[in-house]
């Protein structure tokens, strides 16, 4: 899992070829801590087939708003650097999270 | 097969947690099943000022919410962290199914707890997290500075309407009604703080935007008017919290547990429900108070009679 920050994350997804997954959380949101376990897992699992990153978003706000990211948790795959499908919020569930990352592998 | 456990508990949160601890306590062998994060709607809430004994400076709901999970833990309590999909309650041994895996138990508490109500307007949908929330602690951070109006009249949303002056410009409370529901102290502070306005007798009727929240129809249920808010100009958005109440987590049990037409679940005094061995405390329940210290009391009055029960047959 590849930690972004708002220097490279231009570089690592919007500007990627292929794939990206990218996990945003935040420092005070529970429902994002209580998924980062499964999404490490996600991330061992499928690891070798899908590009696996994460964003704090607490420390990256204007990137976040940029990616019309403004509540959190939110699970987004990237395809050569476009938003092509996301999790928002309650949507995001282990279950909800495999499914999507197994449409593109 | 599985292990039969003594009791199995729906849910970690206040209820469930004291449940736990409770039956743990009693050595009764139990099961804690939660599918998401400890605490449910506690650990999104960042100030808990009224559950006796929390005067501890700095803390918070996530805070409170560690300390059950431990305690429950010490007293023996198993954890699983699951989504129950489907449930057999009838007969000795109750069967919960997930779509990884089948608990036994013999009796369960069930405290699902509840979840936000929408707020009922037309795009709520859409702008859920572009915008509209039900998650100060999670969400507030992206309005730093921006302008954020809440939707509620009760202790949450001025609560959660006082934490968001951390982080906004300025926080509008919008309320159906022309006086807050939220306890006394709670208003007091909420009217002297300088960065909370209030739009009296309005419900929100549309949210839009291009792709983020820049725009809501209000409506002033008084006078019929509509008004449109728009996003200041050199902002370009603005934030859309909703505190308006909750919907009770119960739909696995509809058509086998008697409940309301709003699905909260009908129990006794003492926690039952209308099947035997099968319990329901905190928020899922119909009760007049749907607080930390309620929840709480549920689990604690669940698990007992769960061990009476136990010891009558044995």
């Amino acid at each position: 899992m590849l930690d972004l920050d708002k220097t490279n994350f231009e570089a690592e997804v919007l500007k990627a070829e292929g794939y990206v997954f990218v996990d945003f959380y935040g420092d005070g949101c529970v429902p994002c801590q209580a998924l980062m376990p499964k999404v490490h897992e996600f991330a061992d699992t499928y690891g070798d087939k899908l590009k696996f990153t994460s964003l704090n978003t607490t420390k990256a706000r204007r990137l976040a708003i940029a990616q019309k990211v403004l509540g959190l948790p939110v699970m987004a795959i990237y395809k050569d650097g476009e938003k092509v499908e996301e999790l928002v919020k309650d949507d995001c569930t282990p279950e909800t999270i495999e499914a999507m990352i197994k449409k593109y592998i | 097969m599985s292990k039969i456990y003594d009791v199995i508990v729906l849910g970690a949160g206040p209820a469930g947690l004291a449940a736990g601890l409770y039956a743990g306590r009693s050595r009764l062998s139990v099961l804690i099943i939660e599918k998401g994060q400890d605490g449910g709607q506690i650990a999104i809430t960042d100030e808990i000022e009224n559950y006796p004994g929390q005067i501890v400076e700095g803390e918070s709901g996530p805070s409170l919410i560690a300390r059950m999970t431990e305690q429950a833990a010490k007293f023996g309590a198993e954890r699983v962290s699951d989504t129950i999909k489907e449930v057999c309650l009838e007969g000795d041994i109750k069967v919960l199914k997930s779509e990884k895996a089948e608990y036994q138990g013999k009796n369960v508490i069930i405290a699902t707890g509840a979840h936000a109500r929408p707020i009922g307007c037309k795009g709520e949908a859409e702008y859920t997290g572009k915008g509209v929330s039900y998650c100060a602690t999670c969400d507030a951070n992206f309005f730093e500075d921006f302008e954020v109006y809440v939707v509620g009249g009760g202790d949450s949303a001025v609560e959660e309407a006082m934490y968001l002056t951390k982080f906004a410009r300025k926080v509008t409370i919008i309320h159906r009604r022309n006086e807050l529901r939220a306890a006394k102290s709670i208003q007091e502070k909420a009217f002297k703080n300088p960065k909370i306005d209030f739009m009296w007798d309005s419900v929100v009727e549309e949210v839009g935007g291009d792709d983020i929240l820049q725009w809501m129809k209000v409506k002033n249920v008084k006078t019929g008017e509509v008004t449109t808010v728009e996003a200041d100009e050199d902002d370009g958005m603005f934030g859309v919290f909703g505190f308006i109440g909750t919907i009770p987590n119960s739909k696995p049990f509809e058509g086998i547990i008697d409940m309301d037409e709003r699905g909260y679940i009908k129990t006794d005094d003492d926690m039952h429900t209308n099947i035997p061995g099968v319990y329901a405390a905190g928020d899922v329940r119909i009760k007049s108070l749907r607080q930390v210290v309620t929840a709480a009391a549920d689990g604690a009055i669940a698990a007992v009679q769960v061990e009476r029960s136990m010891s009558d047959y044995f």
